[in-house]
Protein backbone atom coordinates (compact mmCIF):
# COMPACT_ATOMS: atom_id res chain seq x y z
CA UNK A 1 0.00 0.00 0.00
CA UNK A 2 3.02 2.70 0.85
CA UNK A 3 5.04 1.59 -2.31
CA UNK A 4 1.82 1.92 -4.25
CA UNK A 5 1.51 5.23 -2.81
CA UNK A 6 4.80 6.20 -3.70
CA UNK A 7 5.14 4.92 -6.53
CA UNK A 8 1.81 7.10 -7.48
CA UNK A 9 3.39 10.56 -5.80
CA UNK A 10 6.64 9.54 -8.28
CA UNK A 11 3.81 9.08 -11.35
CA UNK A 12 2.53 12.48 -10.68
CA UNK A 13 5.84 14.24 -9.75
CA UNK A 14 7.40 13.27 -13.03
CA UNK A 15 4.17 14.00 -15.04
CA UNK A 16 4.34 16.89 -13.34
CA UNK A 17 8.05 17.49 -14.51
CA UNK A 18 7.39 16.57 -18.17
CA UNK A 19 4.26 18.59 -18.44
CA UNK A 20 6.52 21.69 -17.28
CA UNK A 21 8.96 21.06 -19.42
CA UNK A 22 6.67 20.43 -22.20
CA UNK A 23 5.98 23.70 -24.68
CA UNK A 24 2.21 24.53 -23.85
CA UNK A 25 0.19 26.57 -26.99
CA UNK A 26 -3.11 28.46 -25.71
CA UNK A 27 -5.44 29.91 -28.51
CA UNK A 28 -7.48 32.70 -28.56
CA UNK A 29 -10.98 32.50 -27.27
CA UNK A 30 -12.32 33.67 -30.48
CA UNK A 31 -11.33 30.46 -32.31
CA UNK A 32 -13.94 28.73 -30.13
CA UNK A 33 -16.26 29.58 -32.40
CA UNK A 34 -15.26 27.28 -34.88
CA UNK A 35 -13.69 24.63 -32.72
CA UNK A 36 -16.15 24.47 -29.90
CA UNK A 37 -13.67 21.80 -27.79
CA UNK A 38 -10.53 24.04 -28.23
CA UNK A 39 -8.32 24.15 -25.34
CA UNK A 40 -4.67 24.25 -24.32
CA UNK A 41 -2.00 21.98 -25.54
CA UNK A 42 0.73 20.77 -24.47
CA UNK A 43 3.36 19.98 -27.37
CA UNK A 44 6.32 17.85 -28.04
CA UNK A 45 7.25 20.02 -31.04
CA UNK A 46 10.37 21.81 -31.35
CA UNK A 47 9.56 24.67 -34.22
CA UNK A 48 6.06 26.74 -34.92
CA UNK A 49 5.59 24.45 -38.13
CA UNK A 50 5.93 20.99 -36.43
CA UNK A 51 3.39 22.47 -33.90
CA UNK A 52 0.90 23.76 -36.57
CA UNK A 53 0.87 19.81 -37.65
CA UNK A 54 0.46 18.83 -34.23
CA UNK A 55 -2.58 21.00 -33.56
CA UNK A 56 -4.28 20.47 -36.67
CA UNK A 57 -4.41 16.52 -35.73
CA UNK A 58 -6.51 17.35 -32.75
CA UNK A 59 -8.61 19.54 -34.13
CA UNK A 60 -8.77 19.01 -37.89
CA UNK A 61 -8.92 21.92 -40.28
CA UNK A 62 -7.42 24.75 -37.51
CA UNK A 63 -4.75 24.90 -39.97
CA UNK A 64 -6.30 26.63 -42.16
CA UNK A 65 -7.86 29.32 -39.66
CA UNK A 66 -4.35 30.20 -39.09
CA UNK A 67 -2.38 29.72 -42.00
CA UNK A 68 -3.17 30.15 -45.70
CA UNK A 69 -2.88 27.66 -48.10
CA UNK A 70 0.50 28.77 -48.91
CA UNK A 71 1.25 27.96 -45.03
CA UNK A 72 2.05 31.37 -44.43
CA UNK A 73 0.77 32.90 -41.50
CA UNK A 74 -2.49 35.00 -42.05
CA UNK A 75 -1.82 38.53 -42.13
CA UNK A 76 -4.25 39.21 -39.16
CA UNK A 77 -2.87 36.48 -36.89
CA UNK A 78 0.05 36.24 -34.97
CA UNK A 79 1.80 33.77 -32.80
CA UNK A 80 3.73 35.09 -29.72
CA UNK A 81 6.61 32.29 -28.09
CA UNK A 82 7.48 33.29 -24.35
CA UNK A 83 5.99 36.91 -24.76
CA UNK A 84 7.83 37.70 -28.24
CA UNK A 85 6.40 37.90 -31.39
CA UNK A 86 7.17 35.26 -33.91
CA UNK A 87 9.90 36.34 -36.69
CA UNK A 88 9.10 34.22 -39.73
CA UNK A 89 5.55 34.24 -40.66
CA UNK A 90 6.66 32.41 -44.18
CA UNK A 91 8.11 29.73 -43.14
CA UNK A 92 7.11 29.12 -39.66
CA UNK A 93 10.73 28.52 -38.82
CA UNK A 94 10.78 29.99 -35.16
CA UNK A 95 12.13 27.65 -32.57
CA UNK A 96 10.65 27.23 -29.35
CA UNK A 97 12.28 25.98 -26.31
CA UNK A 98 10.83 22.89 -23.44
CA UNK A 99 8.72 25.08 -21.54
CA UNK A 100 7.54 27.79 -24.27
CA UNK A 101 4.44 29.28 -23.66
CA UNK A 102 2.75 29.58 -27.46
CA UNK A 103 0.18 31.69 -27.83
CA UNK A 104 -2.11 32.16 -31.18
CA UNK A 105 -4.28 35.18 -31.74
CA UNK A 106 -5.74 37.01 -33.60
CA UNK A 107 -5.01 40.99 -34.30
CA UNK A 108 -7.00 43.55 -33.79
CA UNK A 109 -8.02 44.91 -36.94
CA UNK A 110 -11.49 46.09 -38.97
CA UNK A 111 -14.56 47.17 -37.10
CA UNK B 1 -41.42 36.89 -58.82
CA UNK B 2 -39.40 33.94 -57.05
CA UNK B 3 -40.12 34.37 -53.23
CA UNK B 4 -36.87 34.13 -51.19
CA UNK B 5 -34.22 36.66 -51.54
CA UNK B 6 -30.79 35.47 -49.94
CA UNK B 7 -28.50 38.45 -48.54
CA UNK B 8 -24.80 38.87 -48.33
CA UNK B 9 -23.62 41.68 -46.04
CA UNK B 10 -20.77 42.90 -44.19
CA UNK B 11 -21.72 41.04 -41.27
CA UNK B 12 -23.86 37.92 -41.73
CA UNK B 13 -26.14 36.06 -43.89
CA UNK B 14 -29.56 36.85 -44.33
CA UNK B 15 -32.73 35.57 -46.17
CA UNK B 16 -35.80 36.97 -46.66
CA UNK B 17 -39.11 35.28 -47.60
CA UNK B 18 -42.12 37.24 -49.37
CA UNK B 19 -45.62 36.50 -47.80
CA UNK B 20 -48.56 38.36 -47.83
CA UNK B 21 -47.32 40.93 -49.43
CA UNK B 22 -44.70 41.52 -47.36
CA UNK B 23 -40.79 40.11 -46.84
CA UNK B 24 -40.04 38.49 -43.96
CA UNK B 25 -36.41 37.56 -42.13
CA UNK B 26 -36.19 33.92 -42.17
CA UNK B 27 -32.56 32.90 -41.70
CA UNK B 28 -30.03 35.16 -40.19
CA UNK B 29 -26.45 33.37 -40.01
CA UNK B 30 -22.99 33.77 -39.81
CA UNK B 31 -23.20 36.81 -37.50
CA UNK B 32 -20.64 39.47 -37.49
CA UNK B 33 -18.73 37.91 -40.42
CA UNK B 34 -18.43 39.20 -43.98
CA UNK B 35 -20.66 37.03 -46.68
CA UNK B 36 -18.87 38.06 -49.99
CA UNK B 37 -21.85 36.32 -52.07
CA UNK B 38 -25.02 34.82 -50.84
CA UNK B 39 -25.93 32.35 -53.49
CA UNK B 40 -28.67 29.56 -54.39
CA UNK B 41 -27.96 26.65 -56.65
CA UNK B 42 -31.18 26.79 -58.30
CA UNK B 43 -30.32 22.74 -59.52
CA UNK B 44 -30.75 21.31 -55.93
CA UNK B 45 -31.86 24.12 -53.83
CA UNK B 46 -28.30 24.69 -51.65
CA UNK B 47 -27.58 27.54 -50.33
CA UNK B 48 -23.93 28.79 -50.84
CA UNK B 49 -21.88 31.51 -47.88
CA UNK B 50 -18.51 33.07 -49.05
CA UNK B 51 -17.33 34.18 -45.55
CA UNK B 52 -14.55 36.63 -46.05
CA UNK B 53 -13.38 36.18 -42.36
CA UNK B 54 -10.81 39.16 -41.53
CA UNK B 55 -8.41 36.81 -39.24
CA UNK B 56 -9.43 33.30 -40.28
CA UNK B 57 -9.39 33.63 -43.98
CA UNK B 58 -12.12 32.97 -47.22
CA UNK B 59 -14.22 30.27 -45.79
CA UNK B 60 -16.84 28.40 -47.84
CA UNK B 61 -20.02 26.99 -46.48
CA UNK B 62 -23.21 25.42 -47.79
CA UNK B 63 -26.38 24.66 -46.58
CA UNK B 64 -28.66 21.23 -48.02
CA UNK B 65 -32.09 23.04 -45.50
CA UNK B 66 -32.50 26.37 -46.31
CA UNK B 67 -29.38 27.87 -44.07
CA UNK B 68 -31.20 25.52 -40.61
CA UNK B 69 -27.64 23.80 -41.05
CA UNK B 70 -24.23 24.70 -42.56
CA UNK B 71 -21.74 22.71 -43.31
CA UNK B 72 -17.75 24.51 -43.73
CA UNK B 73 -16.35 23.26 -47.21
CA UNK B 74 -12.48 23.59 -47.86
CA UNK B 75 -12.75 26.86 -49.98
CA UNK B 76 -10.68 26.84 -53.29
CA UNK B 77 -6.95 27.25 -52.93
CA UNK B 78 -3.95 27.83 -54.90
CA UNK B 79 -1.48 25.14 -54.71
CA UNK B 80 1.78 25.93 -53.05
CA UNK B 81 4.10 27.30 -55.33
CA UNK B 82 1.69 29.27 -57.49
CA UNK B 83 2.64 33.00 -57.72
CA UNK B 84 0.41 35.95 -58.12
CA UNK B 85 3.31 37.44 -59.88
CA UNK B 86 7.08 37.08 -59.14
CA UNK B 87 7.54 37.11 -55.34
CA UNK B 88 4.26 37.36 -54.70
CA UNK B 89 2.58 34.45 -53.03
CA UNK B 90 -0.73 33.28 -54.49
CA UNK B 91 -3.84 32.61 -52.21
CA UNK B 92 -7.40 33.39 -52.32
CA UNK B 93 -7.93 36.42 -50.81
CA UNK B 94 -12.16 36.77 -51.47
CA UNK B 95 -14.51 34.88 -53.23
CA UNK B 96 -16.35 37.28 -55.96
CA UNK B 97 -18.29 35.38 -57.98
CA UNK B 98 -20.16 31.64 -58.17
CA UNK B 99 -22.27 29.99 -60.39
CA UNK B 100 -23.46 26.95 -61.57
CA UNK B 101 -21.96 24.48 -64.33
CA UNK B 102 -25.75 24.06 -66.51
CA UNK B 103 -28.07 21.18 -66.00
CA UNK B 104 -25.77 19.21 -68.21
CA UNK B 105 -23.06 18.96 -65.54
CA UNK B 106 -25.25 18.90 -62.48
CA UNK B 107 -22.57 18.05 -59.89
CA UNK B 108 -20.09 21.45 -61.25
CA UNK B 109 -19.53 24.67 -59.98
CA UNK B 110 -17.84 27.27 -60.56
CA UNK B 111 -15.93 30.26 -58.01
CA UNK B 112 -14.27 33.54 -59.49
CA UNK B 113 -11.69 34.80 -56.66
CA UNK B 114 -9.23 37.46 -55.99
CA UNK B 115 -6.33 37.13 -57.15
CA UNK B 116 -7.60 35.78 -60.44
CA UNK B 117 -7.92 32.64 -59.68
CA UNK B 118 -11.06 30.70 -61.38
CA UNK B 119 -12.16 27.28 -59.67
CA UNK B 120 -14.31 24.54 -61.11
CA UNK B 121 -15.73 21.84 -58.58
CA UNK B 122 -16.79 18.45 -60.41
CA UNK B 123 -18.70 17.22 -56.82
CA UNK B 124 -20.95 19.66 -56.07
CA UNK B 125 -18.01 21.98 -54.23
CA UNK B 126 -16.43 19.25 -52.24
CA UNK B 127 -13.22 19.70 -54.01
CA UNK B 128 -12.15 22.74 -56.02
CA UNK B 129 -9.61 22.92 -58.74
CA UNK B 130 -7.90 25.86 -60.68
CA UNK B 131 -8.56 26.73 -64.09
CA UNK B 132 -5.01 26.26 -65.38
CA UNK B 133 -5.64 27.68 -68.61
CA UNK B 134 -7.01 31.29 -67.04
CA UNK B 135 -3.92 30.60 -64.68
CA UNK B 136 -1.64 30.42 -67.07
CA UNK B 137 -3.08 33.06 -69.78
CA UNK B 138 -0.19 35.33 -71.18
CA UNK B 139 -2.01 38.14 -70.38
CA UNK B 140 -2.16 37.94 -66.51
CA UNK B 141 1.19 38.51 -65.64
CA UNK B 142 1.49 42.10 -67.45
CA UNK B 143 -2.05 42.50 -68.73
CA UNK B 144 -4.33 42.49 -65.32
CA UNK B 145 -4.04 44.13 -62.38
CA UNK B 146 -6.19 45.37 -59.25
CA UNK B 147 -9.24 47.57 -59.43
CA UNK B 148 -10.46 48.75 -55.96
CA UNK B 149 -8.79 45.63 -54.91
CA UNK B 150 -4.98 45.02 -54.22
CA UNK B 151 -5.03 41.86 -57.12
CA UNK B 152 -6.88 41.42 -60.04
CA UNK B 153 -10.05 39.25 -59.41
CA UNK B 154 -13.27 37.83 -61.06
CA UNK B 155 -16.68 38.69 -60.37
CA UNK B 156 -18.63 37.37 -63.20
CA UNK B 157 -19.12 33.89 -64.61
CA UNK B 158 -22.30 33.31 -66.99
CA UNK B 159 -22.43 30.12 -68.08
CA UNK B 160 -24.34 29.43 -71.06
CA UNK B 161 -27.75 27.92 -70.31
CA UNK B 162 -27.93 26.10 -73.66
CA UNK B 163 -24.29 25.46 -74.21
CA UNK B 164 -22.93 24.78 -70.68
CA UNK B 165 -19.24 24.55 -72.07
CA UNK B 166 -19.92 27.91 -73.25
CA UNK B 167 -18.48 30.43 -69.87
CA UNK B 168 -17.98 34.21 -69.88
CA UNK B 169 -15.98 35.68 -67.02
CA UNK B 170 -15.45 39.13 -66.16
CA UNK B 171 -11.82 40.29 -64.35
CA UNK B 172 -11.14 43.72 -62.99
CA UNK B 173 -9.01 44.59 -64.44
CA UNK B 174 -8.38 42.67 -67.53
CA UNK B 175 -11.61 42.12 -69.01
CA UNK B 176 -13.96 39.89 -70.49
CA UNK B 177 -13.03 36.50 -71.73
CA UNK B 178 -14.90 33.58 -73.51
CA UNK B 179 -14.72 29.47 -73.41
CA UNK B 180 -16.09 27.69 -75.83
CA UNK B 181 -14.55 24.32 -74.72
CA UNK B 182 -15.77 24.65 -70.88
CA UNK B 183 -12.48 26.41 -70.03
CA UNK B 184 -9.76 24.11 -71.68
CA UNK B 185 -9.09 27.98 -73.79
CA UNK B 186 -9.97 31.50 -73.09
CA UNK B 187 -10.70 34.30 -76.20
CA UNK B 188 -10.36 37.62 -74.87
CA UNK B 189 -13.64 39.69 -75.36
CA UNK B 190 -12.75 43.14 -75.26
CA UNK B 191 -13.40 44.98 -78.40
CA UNK B 192 -15.31 48.06 -78.28
CA UNK B 193 -14.58 48.91 -74.89
CA UNK B 194 -12.81 52.11 -73.55
CA UNK B 195 -10.21 52.12 -70.53
CA UNK B 196 -9.85 55.69 -70.04
CA UNK B 197 -7.40 55.13 -67.16
CA UNK B 198 -4.91 53.23 -69.05
CA UNK B 199 -2.02 55.22 -70.78
CA UNK B 200 -2.74 53.14 -73.88
CA UNK B 201 -6.97 53.13 -74.10
CA UNK B 202 -6.93 49.92 -76.95
CA UNK B 203 -4.74 47.49 -75.11
CA UNK B 204 -5.59 44.06 -75.06
CA UNK B 205 -6.44 43.86 -71.80
CA UNK B 206 -6.77 45.76 -68.58
CA UNK B 207 -10.53 46.92 -69.03
CA UNK B 208 -12.70 47.25 -65.80
CA UNK B 209 -16.05 45.48 -66.65
CA UNK B 210 -18.18 46.60 -63.08
CA UNK B 211 -20.19 43.17 -63.87
CA UNK B 212 -21.05 40.94 -66.40
CA UNK B 213 -24.59 39.74 -67.48
CA UNK B 214 -26.13 37.59 -70.39
CA UNK B 215 -29.69 38.60 -70.87
CA UNK B 216 -31.66 35.36 -70.23
CA UNK B 217 -33.96 35.36 -72.79
CA UNK B 218 -31.30 35.66 -75.71
CA UNK B 219 -27.42 34.56 -74.54
CA UNK B 220 -25.73 35.97 -77.17
CA UNK B 221 -27.30 39.71 -75.64
CA UNK B 222 -24.54 40.17 -73.17
CA UNK B 223 -24.77 43.77 -70.64
CA UNK B 224 -22.18 45.47 -68.64
CA UNK B 225 -21.59 48.06 -65.96
CA UNK B 226 -17.87 48.87 -66.39
CA UNK B 227 -15.73 51.95 -65.30
CA UNK B 228 -16.18 53.98 -68.19
CA UNK B 229 -19.90 53.51 -68.83
CA UNK B 230 -22.28 50.76 -69.75
CA UNK B 231 -21.52 48.33 -72.73
CA UNK B 232 -24.10 46.11 -73.96
CA UNK B 233 -23.20 43.16 -77.23
CA UNK B 234 -25.73 41.41 -79.91
CA UNK B 235 -22.94 38.99 -80.43
CA UNK B 236 -21.59 37.06 -77.77
CA UNK B 237 -19.07 39.66 -76.95
CA UNK B 238 -17.46 40.15 -80.43
CA UNK B 239 -18.51 43.80 -80.34
CA UNK B 240 -19.24 45.97 -77.00
CA UNK B 241 -21.16 48.85 -78.04
CA UNK B 242 -21.52 51.84 -75.43
CA UNK B 243 -24.94 52.16 -74.35
CA UNK B 244 -24.76 54.91 -71.38
CA UNK B 245 -26.48 58.09 -71.12
CA UNK B 246 -24.84 60.95 -72.48
CA UNK B 247 -25.41 63.82 -69.53
CA UNK B 248 -27.56 61.67 -67.56
CA UNK B 249 -27.23 59.20 -64.51
CA UNK B 250 -26.85 56.40 -66.01
CA UNK B 251 -22.84 55.79 -66.66
CA UNK B 252 -20.86 55.16 -63.75
CA UNK B 253 -21.90 52.43 -61.41
CA UNK B 254 -21.52 48.51 -60.64
CA UNK B 255 -24.55 46.97 -61.02
CA UNK B 256 -26.73 45.78 -64.14
CA UNK B 257 -30.03 43.41 -63.89
CA UNK B 258 -31.18 42.07 -67.37
CA UNK B 259 -35.17 41.94 -67.87
CA UNK B 260 -35.84 37.22 -67.49
CA UNK B 261 -37.60 38.10 -70.95
CA UNK B 262 -36.71 41.42 -73.19
CA UNK B 263 -32.92 41.28 -73.68
CA UNK B 264 -33.43 45.14 -74.62
CA UNK B 265 -34.59 46.14 -71.30
CA UNK B 266 -32.17 46.34 -68.30
CA UNK B 267 -31.33 48.73 -65.05
CA UNK B 268 -28.32 49.91 -63.88
CA UNK B 269 -27.75 51.48 -60.09
CA UNK B 270 -25.95 55.10 -61.04
CA UNK B 271 -22.96 56.63 -58.79
CA UNK B 272 -20.64 59.55 -58.95
CA UNK B 273 -17.68 57.93 -60.38
CA UNK B 274 -15.20 57.55 -60.06
CA UNK B 275 -13.20 58.82 -57.14
CA UNK B 276 -16.76 59.39 -54.68
CA UNK B 277 -18.94 56.20 -55.42
CA UNK B 278 -22.09 58.08 -53.66
CA UNK B 279 -25.58 58.55 -54.89
CA UNK B 280 -25.49 61.29 -57.68
CA UNK B 281 -26.47 64.47 -55.87
CA UNK B 282 -27.98 62.76 -52.46
CA UNK B 283 -30.26 61.32 -54.85
CA UNK B 284 -30.64 58.14 -55.27
CA UNK B 285 -31.90 56.67 -57.99
CA UNK B 286 -32.45 53.10 -60.47
CA UNK B 287 -32.63 53.71 -64.19
CA UNK B 288 -34.34 51.55 -66.67
CA UNK B 289 -33.73 51.10 -70.15
CA UNK B 290 -36.63 49.42 -72.80
CA UNK B 291 -34.68 50.01 -76.03
CA UNK B 292 -31.13 48.45 -75.45
CA UNK B 293 -29.63 51.53 -73.99
CA UNK B 294 -31.15 53.92 -76.30
CA UNK B 295 -32.83 55.81 -73.87
CA UNK B 296 -32.68 55.58 -69.90
CA UNK B 297 -35.02 56.70 -67.48
CA UNK B 298 -34.77 57.53 -63.74
CA UNK B 299 -36.83 55.71 -61.67
CA UNK B 300 -37.00 57.21 -58.46
CA UNK B 301 -40.46 57.11 -56.46
CA UNK B 302 -40.14 55.82 -52.88
CA UNK B 303 -35.66 56.56 -52.70
CA UNK B 304 -34.62 58.76 -50.68
CA UNK B 305 -34.07 61.65 -52.86
CA UNK B 306 -31.76 63.83 -50.38
CA UNK B 307 -28.51 63.34 -48.16
CA UNK B 308 -27.79 59.94 -49.70
CA UNK B 309 -24.64 58.31 -49.48
CA UNK B 310 -25.97 54.78 -50.62
CA UNK B 311 -24.05 53.00 -53.18
CA UNK B 312 -24.97 49.81 -54.95
CA UNK B 313 -22.00 46.89 -54.99
CA UNK B 314 -21.92 44.99 -58.60
CA UNK B 315 -24.27 41.64 -56.96
CA UNK B 316 -26.22 43.89 -55.22
CA UNK B 317 -29.10 44.20 -58.00
CA UNK B 318 -31.17 41.71 -59.13
CA UNK B 319 -35.08 41.19 -61.39
CA UNK B 320 -37.36 38.56 -60.95
CA UNK B 321 -40.27 38.93 -63.28
CA UNK B 322 -41.30 42.02 -62.66
CA UNK B 323 -39.52 42.33 -58.94
CA UNK B 324 -36.40 44.47 -58.07
CA UNK B 325 -34.62 44.04 -54.78
CA UNK B 326 -31.52 45.91 -54.49
CA UNK B 327 -29.16 46.50 -51.27
CA UNK B 328 -26.83 49.57 -50.47
CA UNK B 329 -23.72 49.96 -49.15
CA UNK B 330 -25.33 52.10 -45.79
CA UNK B 331 -27.60 49.22 -45.34
CA UNK B 332 -30.71 49.46 -46.90
CA UNK B 333 -32.50 47.37 -48.95
CA UNK B 334 -35.30 48.27 -51.28
CA UNK B 335 -37.87 46.73 -53.24
CA UNK B 336 -39.92 47.03 -56.16
CA UNK B 337 -42.98 44.72 -57.93
CA UNK B 338 -43.43 46.73 -60.81
CA UNK B 339 -40.15 47.00 -62.93
CA UNK B 340 -39.00 49.80 -60.65
CA UNK B 341 -41.38 52.28 -60.98
CA UNK B 342 -42.12 52.64 -57.29
CA UNK B 343 -39.53 51.25 -54.64
CA UNK B 344 -40.44 50.31 -50.98
CA UNK B 345 -38.08 49.97 -47.82
CA UNK B 346 -37.83 46.41 -46.64
CA UNK B 347 -35.10 47.44 -44.04
CA UNK B 348 -33.12 50.35 -43.31
CA UNK B 349 -30.99 48.62 -40.63
CA UNK B 350 -28.72 45.99 -42.49
CA UNK B 351 -25.40 46.08 -42.64
CA UNK B 352 -23.50 47.31 -45.47
CA UNK B 353 -25.24 44.95 -48.81
CA UNK B 354 -22.65 42.61 -50.83
CA UNK B 355 -24.92 40.73 -52.87
CA UNK B 356 -28.68 39.61 -53.50
CA UNK B 357 -30.14 36.80 -55.37
CA UNK B 358 -34.07 35.63 -55.73
CA UNK B 359 -34.70 31.94 -55.45
CA UNK B 360 -37.33 29.39 -55.57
Amino acid sequence: MIASEGNFLKFIYFSVVYLYNMPVIRFTKALRRFFPDLRELHSSSESIGQIMDEIDSHFPGITNYILDEQKSLRKHVNIFIDGEMMNDRERLSDPIRMNSEIYIIQALSGG
Amino acid sequence: MKSTVLIGTRKGFIAYEYKNETWELINSSFHGIPVSIAFADERNGTWWAALDHGHWGVKLHRSKDRGKSWEEIVAPAYTEGLEIKPGVKASTKYIWAMAHGGKDYPNRLWIGTDPGGLFKSEDGGDTWQLNESLWNHPTRPNGWFGGGRDNPGIHSIVVDPDDHDRIFIAISCAGVFESKDGGESWIIRNKGMKAEFLPNPDAETGYDPHILVAAPSNHEVLWQQNHCGIYRSVDGGHQWDEVDQKGGPAYFGFAIAVDEKNPDSAWVAPAIGDENRIAIDGALCICRTEDGGKTWKALRNGLPQENSYDLVYRHALAVSGNALIFGTTTGNLFFSNNRGDDWKVISNYLPMVHSVQFVD
